[in-house]
């Protein structure tokens, strides 16, 4: 098997495990984890695709390549920002969960945040 | 004997990331997905994308790896709590069903793709003369696609604003994170001391070197951030105040320029961002000098976070 279908198949695989770990894992942070999995997995299925577009010389074709090193600094940005707005959830909140509030614990940090 | 390896890493990689959505600790998690990102660009080498492994390494493992280690630390006594949100037996069945199903869909494509592969290699083999950069990447990203080069450089900027606007209002415009102080004798001291003189060396090489063999800009831009950010982590230096007028210019110089250049290509090219064939390669080293320091100051704040501490 060449390189190409190997890791191919290996992307499949993280896209699946990764989907998997955003559902099942509660935790805000785990499936920003796992989206990251994901998000892996379909770029180095990507990247398997560069690589068997390699004619003329080149060992691979060069355009998606460049396309994945825009996905991976845009996926950096995108985490950044999700990282940062669970960290102020969980600043304003106490707690860091996507389960829905109890009333009384909404009201005690809007309390918060008039002080 | 390369396939036998090749196998072996794509089991790890497989493994690594499993471990990073089953492993019960947060914290144990991230730790893997710093692995996973680094044996990734393994994969990319094997896969003949040295300039995708260096991004992988420094964007997808080194920076992503250190902002959710540094969240897991801060979130860790939440943990138990979440313990309890388990979802049910028939809810990680269906989940576990519909991941299989996907996964082996995508399986099916990758050994049902077309035989020759389409490819735009010979596109570029075409026009990479008139670019005059050597690097198919560094030419496919500033000339042939430099839309998306340009449009990736304002996402950034528009992720840096929306964490910006996670900031409490008394530390509105001001100083990101803690101040971080270590001990001034310490290892970690003497490493912030030591490293950022090389690894500006070989981030301001990592970007030179873009032009004509794998590196580039935001590998570079990478390198710069992360010795920013070691010299504050140590409390060798303090963040700026996010309000700070030179960091606001620092920070949008590089896109200005770059959608001055692609207006200028109106005029003289016939096409936004197209560069006349005499001066393109002067033009896309303008445009990655300018862009160097506005990305390493956007990808280090974006790892510094939310605004905490009033100015001053």
């Amino acid at each position: 098997m060449d390189a190409a279908t190997l890791f191919g198949l290996a992307a499949a695989a993280l896209v699946g495990l990764g989907t998997y770990g955003v559902i099942v894992n509660p935790q805000p942070l785990r499936k920003i984890l796992a989206f990251n999995v994901v998000g892996s997995g379909v770029f180095v299925l990507f990247g398997a695709i560069a690589r068997r577009g390699a004619v003329l010389g080149y060992d691979r074709d060069p355009v998606p390549q460049a396309l994945l090193i825009t996905g991976i600094v845009v996926a950096f940005a995108a985490t950044a920002l999700a990282v940062n707005l669970l960290l102020r959830l969980h600043e304003e909140a106490g707690s860091a969960t996507l389960a829905s509030d109890e009333p009384s614990s909404g009201k005690a940090a809007a309390e918060r945040d008039e002080r | 004997m390369i396939e036998v390896l090749n196998a072996g890493v794509a089991l790890l990689v497989v493994g690594l990331a499993l471990w990073t959505v089953v492993v019960r600790d947060t914290f144990a998690a991230a730790i893997g997905f710093v692995a996973y990102g680094l044996l990734l660009t393994l994969v990319w080498v094997q896969l003949r994308g040295i300039d995708v492994a260096l991004t992988e390494a420094a964007i997808g493992g080194g920076l992503t790896g250190f902002l959710l280690i540094r969240a897991a630390a801060r979130l860790r006594h939440t943990e138990a709590a979440a313990r309890t949100e388990r979802p049910r037996a028939a809810l990680r069945l269906a989940a576990a069903l519909v991941s299989c199903l996907l996964s082996a869909a995508i399986a099916l494509a990758v050994l049902a793709l077309p035989d020759p592969a389409p490819s735009l290699a010979p596109q570029v083999a075409a026009s990479i003369a008139a670019t005059g950069v050597g690097n198919p990447i560094t030419a496919v990203l500033l000339a042939f696609r430099a839309t998306d080069t340009l449009l990736e450089a304002i996402v950034l900027l528009f992720a840096l604003i929306g964490v910006w606007s996670l900031a409490p209002d008394r530390a509105w415009g001001g100083r990101p994170g803690p101040r971080y102080s270590a001990d001034p004798d310490g290892m970690f001291a003497y490493l912030a001391r030591v490293l950022p003189p090389i690894g500006i060396v070989v981030g301001a090489y990592i970007f030179w070197i873009g032009a004509d063999l794998p590196g580039g800009k935001f590998q570079g831009a990478t390198l710069l951030a992360a010795m920013w950010l070691l010299t504050v982590m140590a409390g060798l230096a303090d963040a700026p105040p996010v309000s700070r007028r030179w960091l606001r210019v620092a920070l949008v110089a590089g896109p200005v320029v770059f959608i001055a250049i692609g207006a200028l290509g109106v005029a003289t090219a016939g096409a936004f961002l197209a560069y006349p064939e005499a001066v393109a390669k002067s033009l896309i080293i303008v445009i990655e000098l300018a862009l160097l320091p506005s990305l390493a100051v956007t990808l280090a704040l974006l790892v510094a976070g939310a605004p905490q501490r009033e100015e001053g």
